[in-house]
């Protein structure tokens, strides 16, 4: 178990969190420099918070008040930075074995779960994006750490290669059993991996939770209605082959999910507000397949054209939906009300919840 | 090839053992003063700062009269030098030597300073992460990183200290055999009539030795900076 408050003050910016984190993935979620990269690199000891505690499995690292501050070289902390940071002027074999820790029957297993034989020769330069950060994953992982921390680590990455990194992520939160903090703001990233959320905002934690609530429609939130997101959780149900389609199955109907996805598998997936229609009407002759049953539990409107209506589905979890204000008066919709959301399938980016 | 007088073979053998010695034995002071300036905040930073670069603002003659008072042989260092380890300075090639270190330490210091600068701080925080220690982060991290600038450095205090008169002179004087490098054997011939001949193959030399040292230091200030960034 990872325990972290921490509070530091800098020139126009303020931190003050605390919290704690248990096995599997927690995600550090929020908008650029709301102070993400700053909480790990102080778990880390390479910032100094004025006042605070980071605890490991019981190990104190840092402690204002008993004056304890172990240098980061004594943390057994890994780290996998934005960049890489891989050492230019050594190999990658080189890079992995910078921290290699224990008798090193580790290496050859590491490099093979990261995919990395090919690569053990070359230097950092002659590598891509996907394979700098496979390597730096390698790297922190074979120093043995008690707890990984990953700064955006896909973050510098195109879309293919995210989704060529994911899988090993993956692998190292199911095989390992090393807690991961991982800093990200992008929420299909956050929804597929994490175990838990925590959302700071401008320096404070704003929410905590699963990513279903966590991420979930926060009415009082300020991000902007366009990018308003919900998390829905369901089992995979059996692929069609004829169609290249599978049903999500969910308490409040069949999501159509354009791919293909392991079945009986638990899949998050992300709706983004924008890509919900409510009906008041059971739907047909419409090109949609996927109508949700729920009951409006929130309207948020003000004098901006599109508001947000919020949506408690059959089965209790939320879902947003993002409407124009004169859709809502003509609809009459209120809270309270019974509607059906439709979600278009190939809104849905299967390419987020499939795993290698 | 010209012929040069046993005097001559003697100032130029003289003015390249000053000159490497002198490298060599402030290298390991260069470095360790780059790396404080560039990578540690203390307090006297500014102070220290300031005295390695004094030698590079100060007259020379200054810098040598200094040296005499405090590296003679009833000088404070010269008389612990010489106690400890039979280290005499004044009126040795060694003083030539200790005085060339002095003048060329702030070249060298600036060259390294600004190598070690220009590294990623990140790569060394990475390396503290993977569990290296300050002792191991320099030697494996920072050190090869910096190996251009250490070439740099050395290069252009070796053209310093190979060129280097006015604290020389002051502090060892100008003893053929011990203490008189070109340098000062220029300046030798220039005040007796007739030495323009022997002043040419001299000046000749250091033109040539100069040449060298540059484009040496060039050719591997390039190769290992591609090697540094890895593409070698």
């Amino acid at each position: 178990m990872i325990e972290a408050a921490i509070r530091l003050t800098r020139t126009g910016f303020g931190l003050d969190v605390s919290f704690t984190a248990g096995a599997g993935v927690t995600a550090l979620f929020g908008p650029s420099g709301s102070g993400k990269t700053t909480i790990l690199n102080a778990i880390a000891g390479l910032e100094h918070p004025g006042q605070g505690r980071v605890a490991v499995e019981g190990t104190v690292y840092f402690d204002s008040q008993k004056r304890i501050d172990v240098p980061p070289h004594r943390r057994n902390i890994g780290y996998v930075f934005q960049d890489a940071l891989l050492f230019p002027h050594l190999s990658v074999a080189q890079n992995l074995r910078y921290g290699l820790r224990g008798d090193g029957t580790s290496f050859d297993g590491t490099v093979a779960l990261l995919g990395l034989e090919h690569l053990l020769e070359r230097r950092p330069a002659k590598l891509s994006g996907g394979e700098r950060q496979r390597v730096a994953i390698g790297r922190a992982l074979l120093s043995e750490p008690r707890l990984l921390l990953m700064d955006e680590p896909l973050a510098s990455l195109d879309i293919e290669r995210k989704h060529d990194i994911l899988p090993y992520v993956e692998r190292l939160r199911d095989r390992f059993g090393i807690p991961i903090l991982y800093v990200s703001h992008a929420v299909d990233e956050v929804a597929r991996l994490a175990d838990r959320v925590i959302v700071i905002e401008g320096g404070r934690i704003s929410a905590m939770g699963p990513p279903e609530t966590a991420l979930a429609p926060h009415l009082h939130g300020d991000e902007t209605r366009f990018d308003r997101v919900s998390v829905l959780t369901g089992h995979a149900g059996s692929y069609d082959e004829a169609y290249g389609l599978t049903p999500l199955i969910h308490e409040a109907g069949r999501i159509t999910i354009a791919g293909k996805l392991e079945e009986n598998r638990k899949t998050r997936i992300v709706i983004r507000a924008r890509d919900v229609t409510l009906a008041t009407t059971a739907p047909r002759n419409l090109s949609v397949r996927t109508a949700l049953t729920g009951k409006i539990t929130a309207i948020e409107r003000d004098e901006e054209p599109a508001a947000i209506v919020a949506v408690a589905l059959a089965g209790g979890q939320e879902l947003a939906a993002a409407a124009t204000r004169k859709a809502i008066d003509e609809m009459k919709l209120a809270v309270g009300d019974q509607v059906w959301c439709l979600i278009k399938a190939v809104s849905i980016d299967a390419r987020w919840l499939t795993s290698g | 090839m010209p012929s040069f007088t046993p005097e001559e073979t003697q100032a130029i053998l003289l003015s390249l053992q000053v000159a490497g010695v002198a490298t060599l034995a402030m290298l390991p002071f260069g470095v360790a003063l780059a790396w404080m300036l560039a990578r540690r905040d203390f307090w006297g930073k500014t102070l220290l700062n300031g005295l390695v670069h004094l030698p590079l603002v100060l007259p020379p003659v200054v810098t040598g009269y200094l040296l005499l008072v405090g590296f003679g042989r009833r000088g404070f260092a010269g008389a612990f030098f010489e106690q400890c380890c039979g280290l005499v300075f004044s009126f040795r090639w060694t003083g030539a030597a200790l005085a060339a270190a002095v003048m060329g330490l702030p070249l060298m210091v600036r060259a390294i300073r600004l190598t070690i600068e220009a590294i990623d701080s990140r790569l060394e925080s990475a390396a503290a992460t993977l569990g290296a220690n300050p002792f191991r982060i320099f030697f494996t991290v920072t050190l090869p990183l910096a190996a251009p600038g250490l070439i740099a450095g050395s290069i252009l205090a070796f053209a310093k200290a190979l060129g280097e008169f006015g604290a020389t002179i002051t502090f060892v004087s100008s003893i053929p055999g011990e203490t008189q490098t070109i340098a000062l054997a220029i300046y030798g011939l220039t005040q007796v009539p007739g030495g323009e001949e022997a002043l040419w193959r001299l000046a000749a030399v250091s033109i040539v030795i100069s040449l060298a040292a540059l484009a040496a230091s060039e050719v591997m200030a390039r190769r290992l900076s591609q090697r540094v960034a890895g593409f070698a």
